[in-house]
């Protein structure tokens, strides 16, 4: 297809990582579209593997095969509930992400809903889109509709405590943030969520007030691009929020 | 070793289902099967023992911290291993942060490169193919490949134009390809 002509060179590039600047974000929103050129650069990307593969070198030391095994057996495991036979379209990434594109999705889908009808019916690739998108919306839809029920489950007798959870995805800008059990606060007053960078100031990530049942979500509020995060944290503020805390952490976490 | 896979000794994909209920011993069997691969692929990046160590040891921790991370490749686990080993070599090369995810490399490969011998065997045939393209060609392909240089780089290192680059990175690429062809 000659209109793919112009992407094949830096498909190869891209396939070896060696495209940068504005060449690599046009090929990116080439392909966020294109399935045919997706499918290319997996070719590329395979034949690419071909070059690694053709690396000869000594074996690795002894030791190296004991520092790994010490580590894994170091490392928190969570064990997977076993997975059904058929595997989702998204299947593969991880709860924290998924949660993340959800929030990328809806906010595309709430802003987009004409385009994404025009679009739907315009190309069999951007129903597919669509599909996915609704598919993704009704996911969503208990997290974030508000007459859905939020019930947070904690060991017996214990009494439920203030929760947040935050998911955060640095390369997409994509912040979903859920409290629980949140006490009610004075007039006036709201909560902050916070962002805490390894250096440098807080940076202010969205400011909520627990419902009734002390529950609260943020959903992508504006960051900062590509801001890294060390932990989160929440502080009580006057209402419309505040660009720099000014009241003691009152919940803080790192990340897991 | 496929000799060995035929006897029902387990599959790669196998061993990478184990890692999801954490199983240790799958973990340790695909480190005996692959860290070879992953060591060399790392030096030649790396030229430096100890750096190529560290990212033998952050391949293997990232895949037993991501075990689903190889489910969305449908190459083979070893080539998906090398191409995730070598990009992770040239972050650390040119010192940048990771630009794609593990999860995110997918690949189809044809050749079926499954156990060491198909392996050196294909090693050698593109070592053959690399040795007979022009010097030009070849080494455009290496600086990008091995050295990580972005296409600019390479243009203004050779001098030459970047619409050249580009076209004799792809046809590189192609060669190898045309190669594992028959």
């Amino acid at each position: 297809m000659s209109e793919h002509e112009q992407y094949a060179e830096d498909l190869a590039l891209y396939a070896m990582d060696a495209l940068r600047g504005e060449d690599r974000e046009k090929l990116e929103q080439h392909l966020a579209t294109c399935a045919s050129c997706r499918l290319g650069l997996e070719q590329l990307r395979g034949d690419s593997a071909l070059l690694a593969l053709s690396a000869a070198g000594p074996r690795p030391p002894q030791r190296a095969r004991k520092r790994l095994l010490e580590a894994i057996a170091r490392e928190p495991r969570i064990v997977a509930p076993p997975t059904g036979e058929r595997r989702a379209w998204w299947g593969w990434l991880g709860w924290a992400a998924t949660a993340a594109m959800l929030i990328l999705a809806l906010s595309l889908w709430r802003e987009n809903f004409a385009l994404r009808e025009t679009l739907a019916s315009a190309s069999s690739t951007a129903a597919e889109n669509a599909r996915q998108l609704e598919e993704l919306r009704k996911i969503a839809a208990p997290i974030i509709e508000p007459e859905a029920q939020r019930v947070t489950l904690v060991a017996a007798k214990t009494p439920p405590q203030p929760q947040g959870k935050a998911f955060y995805l640095r390369k997409r800008n994509s912040l979903l943030f859920l409290a629980n059990n949140m006490p009610a606060l004075p007039p006036a007053k709201a909560y902050e969520l916070w962002l805490i960078p390894p250096t440098g100031a807080p940076i202010p990530a969205g400011v909520f007030k627990p419902d009734a049942h002390g529950s609260a979500i943020v959903v992508n509020p504006p960051l900062p691009a590509g801001a890294e995060v060390k932990a989160f944290a929440i502080t009580v503020e006057n209402e419309a929020g505040s660009s720099a805390p000014t009241s003691p952490v009152l919940m803080m976490g790192a990340g897991e | 070793m496929s000799s060995q896979q035929r006897q029902g000794i387990p599959a790669d994909l196998a061993l990478a289902s184990g890692l999801k209920t954490g199983d240790q011993g799958a973990m340790a069997e695909l480190y005996d099967r692959y860290s070879s691969v992953v060591y060399a692929v790392a030096l030649r990046v790396l030229g430096d023992t100890g750096a190529a160590e560290d990212v033998l040891q952050e391949v293997f921790l990232q895949l037993w911290r991501n075990p689903s991370a190889f489910d969305a490749a449908r190459g083979n686990f070893g080539s998906w291993l090398a191409v995730v080993t070598r990009n992770r070599a040239i972050d650390s090369l040119r010192k940048r942060r990771p630009e794609t995810d593990i999860e995110n490399v997918v690949l189809s490969v044809a050749p079926d490169l499954a156990g060491d011998a198909e392996r050196a065997r294909a090693a050698e045939k593109v070592r053959g193919v690399m040795g007979a393209m022009l010097p030009a060609q070849r080494s455009a392909l290496e600086m990008a490949y091995w050295e990580g240089m972005s296409h600019s780089e390479i243009a203004n290192k050779t001098g030459e134009p970047l619409g050249t680059v580009k076209t004799r990175i792809r046809a590189g690429l192609i060669a190898l390809r045309k190669a594992f062809q028959s």
